[in-house]
């Protein structure tokens, strides 16, 4: 018997309409892998996933419960992209959360007198500081000592776990359930609620615009310009006059900071005080939806809206059909998976050899 | 009948690569115990017809025998088995393996508890007999260029290799190794092994060969005895025409001293020190041309003057201020120009478009309001640059990674001429590109030179040196063998000094 | 409170060294055979969790447990050849693919996990786990038979796994093939080594090295499984390698190092320090950053090491 030769040919580099294909492909393709799963669990998929979709988009309150997730989703997507950018890999988002929502419920906590329009502030702006001090470390490490960011990143997020489980059965514990969560933040710390009724708060809103000014640095800046330059060939970019070392610190603060956003508004958002799962993969998740948007700010807000789909709507799945949730983590891995298959097909045609 | 004396035989080879057909129609013969050179420029398919024969290709179409029986070549293990070795232009070693370990590496008859003594021992003998000096424990790392090539060809001896072929060897080598080389060639002719010698060098082609098989575009211009031919006949063949190289150097004023190094001492990425005690001065409107074989720390010397490499000791000056180790950035602003050797690893970013490469340098004062880039400008100013420099591209939104290398070199050297650089580091800048493409860019760096720009040309290419230069310099071994102009040098003289064999005082 | 660190809290910290190293151990030492062919496999903390949850269902629905910490290898295995088809066939960046099968693994093994333990009340079932076994007089030795002679045999096969793989490393031609791999592709191409059937066979033994160190921590550090139980195991074996220069041996020393450290803070809590143990659990990470940072300078990288390699 003869085996096919196969080939490998380089396609010319990827268009834009192929590399959305390839994005939406993936997902397809996850989703059908996924389904699998849904028939071990003695679930028809279709029904599955009609659940899925609709307990995240059948109606205002889930509809509104998606954006709520969509908002710490969209800013570690963000955080991710803008490290991603110039190649910095913070890997690091969901311990940058935590740090963001330790320092913003510090101040939760602390000032339960101050008045919205001071406390609100300050809570976002510690959280900001929070995770871009914890992305500065890495970064800071990999520019002084040539420290891989990738391991330093990932034991970052288990450091800033144990730290937050260390406060949280220590200083910080409810003193009368013993419960690992920080007292409540005052009334006047907690965000404003948009849609009554609902959770819907300023964080989504905050979030979208923290998208936007990543699309005006990605498309119209010259230091977007620079992140591009250092991600596709640092070497290049140094000695052309860029300053490399310098702005991969820039972008990763910025980048922990936007995750330590996520977290501030987890916080005074969703939640009103600090708890252990106090993100439920987020820092993760946002590596996917950067990685799906292609780096690109449209493309990061369509991810991490699909990815709040899935969050929100396995666990409506979940409680209508009894698919055990973590399907969602499963469909968020298997989508970065297919991904990777999808851009190599646009960058390569396989062929058979003809002999 | 098949004819036994035939080491190789390739019949009617041909392979295309996607818009180019890089063997046509190919027909090669080797004897046993000749040294056969396959002569060509650069492109003229001399490579792919012998990654072919190990194996490394697959062809479109032909036929191949081995003493006198048609074989499948699929992979380089079938190649080896065959009895063929292949020494690369860049040499395929594991650096921090030792002599023995590379040699080893992959052989069929190793048992799988590796026996390393009974190697040293077959490696000993084997050097003895071809006349080799080589010491089996060292790392490979810590070897010159030229151990390191014999290190090479002992592993296709070790593996039995009858029919061996290297390509381009020499263009690493000083004159004495070339020497060295052809004596050990010479030998493994004698015990009746088949040497196949890639070069596009006349002169060693007549010096070494029994036969020689000249290409051209992919074809066969002929194979003809070397005893019935002469440099000026293969020239011909290989060129196509009879090819008289001059350019007009232009008259020009030369100035006050732009670049002054001063006992400049740099270490390579070994750690190890590549360039000694450089003194070395460039005037406004000069071009200082340094010659030498690559590796002798031409690169290590330009990468410190444009900052992108610490100097470990002496002084750089620039315009009179001393610019040592002061960062790329810094440098940038006081006009410094820098065309690497390694253009698409270091000098462009192929993953973004022609537009972005062409205002990586300039980007900052297209900048306005707060941080904004002025995209109309950048859209005008690369649009300019691609008509001035007749870069081919479709638009300044084409990935820079669709352009040909000549192309490329053009942009690289658009970004840099457009800033007006008052100095200007060129390295190897026409390696590798096709004629038209050299000339080109020859004549743009000689029309820097009547700007005023002071000019330091790097070059493997003597002819290339010569024919622009004000001043030759030579470098061996990391140091300055001697500065002369060009109207007072030799070509002897400079291969001397090139080889290590002269120096001229300061 | 001092008197409580006796000679028999040393003995248990020892004795229990080997028993927290164990799984640093299997999984650095395959670690370091995917890197020193040239992969960076991030995917180890979801092979890991995948063993631990294949390894405990295993155990839990046929009752043997042998059986789960094969069935846990060879999940890690199928997990590696996944990995090997990501980075070594499509030439995928390998920080994303392995990421990709950490996410898709931690959820997957909890999936598993949820779709066939019945979980009353949130109380996680438990399994009979294994129990530590006597080597015959020599466990009766004092000191030396309990740290010695009186452990899992998971932990003497993990031993003997790092001693056999040193020796398969750097005495071997299959070891000189692996790591010419890693160090320069191309070179070993050109002598007739198929690099990419190399790395997918590395690749698999790290999976499955990972999956068994998963199967370890649920079937013999606790009797059951947790989502997330490998807290970050996986990461500390990605710094692990660095330290131990990508050599069995020196890992099989740092393994134990860390180890140390984790049973140190455990004894401690065991004689009843009122510690905040959060701040023990996280040493590990922290010294594993510091000790990044203090061989970053002579750390030497397996050269090939995140390129992916195509021929032509």
């Amino acid at each position: 018997m003869v085996l096919p030769r196969l080939k490998l040919e380089k396609r010319p580099p990827p268009t834009l309409k192929m590399k959305v294909a390839a994005a939406i492909g993936s997902i397809a393709l996850a989703l059908l892998f996924s389904s699998i799963l849904i028939v071990q669990a003695g679930v028809n998929p279709l029904v599955g996933y009609f659940h899925l979709f609709y307990g995240a988009l059948g109606d205002k309150l889930s509809l509104t419960e998606t954006f709520v997730r969509f908002c710490p989703l969209a800013l570690t997507g963000v955080a991710c992209a803008i490290a991603f950018l110039c190649k910095f890999w913070n890997i690091g988002a969901e311990g940058q959360l935590y740090a963001g929502g330790l320092a913003a419920t510090f101040f939760g906590i602390s000032f339960l007198g101050a008045p919205s329009y001071l406390i609100i502030p300050l809570m976002t702006i510690s959280g900001f500081l929070g995770g871009a001090f914890w992305a500065f470390i890495p970064a800071a490490l990999k520019t002084r000592w040539k420290v891989d960011e990738v391991v330093t990143t990932l034991l970052g997020n288990w450091i800033i776990y144990f730290i937050t489980g260390a406060i949280l059965y220590g200083p910080w514990q409810n003193p009368v359930t013993k419960w690992p969560e920080s007292p409540a933040i005052s009334e006047a710390a907690k965000l404003p609620i948009l849609i009554p009724g609902t959770r819907f708060h300023l964080g989504i809103v905050l979030a979208l615009i923290v998208v936007l000014i990543y699309l005006v640095i990605y498309w119209g800046t010259a230091w977007g310009y620079e992140l591009k330059a250092i991600g596709a060939n640092p070497e290049a970019s140094y000695s052309m006059g860029i300053k490399v070392e310098r702005n991969m610190v820039l972008a990763a603060i910025l980048s922990g900071g936007i995750a330590g956003l996520a977290g501030a508004f987890e916080v005074n958002g969703l939640n009103f005080h600090m708890k252990l799962d106090l993100s439920h993969g987020y820092g993760y998740t946002g590596i996917v939806i950067a990685m799906l948007g292609g780096l690109h700010p449209v493309g990061v807000a369509l991810a991490a809206f699909f990815m709040a789909i899935i969050v929100t709507g396995t666990q409506a799945m979940h409680r209508v059909t009894g698919v055990p949730f973590p399907l969602s983590e499963v469909i968020q891995g298997l989508s970065l998976i297919c991904l990777l298959l999808g851009n190599f097909l646009t960058e390569y045609r396989v062929r058979r050899v003809v002999e | 009948m098949i004819n036994e004396e035939l080491a190789v035989k390739m019949v009617g080879i041909t392979k295309r690569f996607p818009g180019v057909i890089a063997n046509n129609n190919i027909n090669f013969e080797v004897k046993r115990g000749e040294i056969h050179s396959l002569l060509g420029e650069n492109g003229a398919g001399k490579t792919t017809l012998m990654n072919i024969l190990y194996g490394l290709y697959a062809m479109d179409k032909g036929e191949i025998y081995i003493y006198g029986e048609k074989v499948d070549i699929g992979s380089p293990k079938d190649a080896i088995k065959l009895g063929i070795g292949m020494i690369h232009q860049h040499f395929t070693l594991v650096p921090p393996f030792t002599v023995t370990e590379n040699i080893i590496l992959g052989y069929e008859g190793n048992n799988l508890i590796l026996k390393t003594d009974e190697a040293e021992k077959r490696i000993m003998e084997l050097a003895e007999k071809y006349g080799f000096e080589v010491d089996p424990r060292k790392k490979v790392m810590y070897l010159s260029v030229g151990e390191q090539q014999r290190v090479e060809i002992l592993k296709a001896l070790y593996r039995g290799a009858k029919i061996l072929i290297l390509d381009e060897p020499t263009s690493v080598l000083t004159p004495p190794e070339t020497k060295q080389l052809f004596n050990i060639l010479r030998r493994m002719a004698d015990e009746g092994k088949s040497v196949i010698f890639i070069s596009h060098k006349l002169d060693e082609v007549m010096e070494i060969s029994d036969r020689i098989t000249v290409l051209r575009k992919g074809k066969v211009v002929s194979t003809v005895s070397k005893d019935e031919t002469s440099k000026r006949e293969l020239a011909k063949m290989m060129v196509g025409r009879e090819v008289i190289f001059l350019l007009s150097r232009p008259e020009v004023e030369v100035g006050e001293i732009v670049l002054d190094v001063q006992g400049l001492f740099v270490l390579d990425d070994r750690g190890l020190t590549a360039v000694k005690n450089v003194y070395l001065n460039v005037r406004r409107g000069e071009i200082l041309g340094i010659a030498g074989v690559a590796g002798n720390g031409q690169k290590e010397l330009a990468e410190a003057i444009v900052g992108v490499r610490k100097a470990l000791k002496g002084k750089i000056f620039v315009e009179g201020k001393n610019v040592t180790n002061r960062p790329p950035y810094e440098l940038m602003s006081m006009g410094i120009g820098y065309i690497t050797e390694d253009r698409v690893g270091k000098g462009l970013i192929i993953d973004l478009t022609v537009k972005e490469n062409l205002i990586s340098k300039v980007y900052s004062a297209m900048t306005r309001k707060l941080f904004f880039l002025d995209k109309d400008l950048a859209e005008r100013y690369s649009k300019w640059l691609i008509k001035e420099f007749d870069i081919v591209a479709p638009s300044p939104e084409t990935p820079a990674k669709t352009l040909s290398g000549g192309n490329l070199q053009k942009l690289l050297l658009a970004r840099e001429l457009a800033i007006e650089p008052t100095l200007l580091v060129a390295s190897q800048p026409t390696r590798g590109l096709d004629v038209g493409a050299t000339e080109y860019i020859r004549e743009r760096l000689l029309e820097q030179k009547k700007r005023g720009t002071a000019i330091l040309l790097i070059s493997e290419d003597l002819e290339e040196i010569l024919g622009l230069s004000d001043r030759v310099a030579v470098m061996y071994e990391g140091e300055i063998m001697g500065v002369l102009p060009v109207k007072d040098a030799n070509i002897e003289d400079i291969g001397l000094m090139m080889a290590g064999a002269k120096r001229l005082n300061r | 409170m001092m008197q409580a660190l006796n000679i028999a809290f040393w003995i248990s910290v020892l004795t229990m060294t080997f028993r927290m190293a164990t799984p640093l151990l299997l999984g650095t030492v395959g670690e370091a055979f995917a890197e020193r062919s040239g992969i960076l496999n991030l995917g180890i903390e979801g092979m890991m969790l995948m063993g631990a949850s294949v390894g405990f269902l295993m155990g839990y629905i046929t009752g043997n447990l042998w059986l789960g910490v094969l069935m846990a290898g060879i999940s890690g295995m199928v997990l590696g050849v996944l990995m090997a088809f990501l980075t070594v066939t499509l030439g995928a960046q390998q920080h994303v693919s392995g990421l990709g099968i950490t996410i898709m693994s931690s959820g997957l093994s909890f999936y598993l996990y949820r779709l066939n333990v019945p979980t009353p009340g949130g109380i996680p079932i438990t399994v009979k786990s294994f129990e530590p076994i006597k080597v015959p007089l020599l466990a009766d030795l004092p000191i030396l038979g309990p740290i010695f002679f009186n452990q899992y045999e998971l932990v003497y096969i993990s031993i003997i796994i790092a001693i056999v793989s040193f020796y398969l490393l750097y005495k071997t031609d299959w070891g000189l093939k692996i790591r010419a791999v890693g160090e320069n592709p191309r070179a070993a191409d050109t002598v007739g080594i198929n690099v990419f059937r190399v790395r997918y066979i590395c690749l698999t033994y790290a999976g499955g090295l990972a999956g068994i160190a998963g199967s370890w921590l649920s079937l013999a550090q606790s009797g059951m499984f947790l989502p997330g139980m490998t807290t970050g195991r996986g990461w500390i074996c990605i710094a692990l390698v660095v330290f131990g220069f990508w050599n069995p041996l020196r890992i099989l020393g740092g393994a134990m190092l860390f180890g140390g450290i984790d049973a140190f803070q455990l004894s401690l809590q065991a004689v009843g320090f009122k510690i905040p143990y959060q701040l023990f659990l996280m040493m590990p990470h922290v010294f594993t950053i510091i000790a990044l940072i203090l061989v970053s300078r002579r750390a030497i990288y397996p050269r090939a090491l995140l390129k992916p390699y195509r021929r032509e």
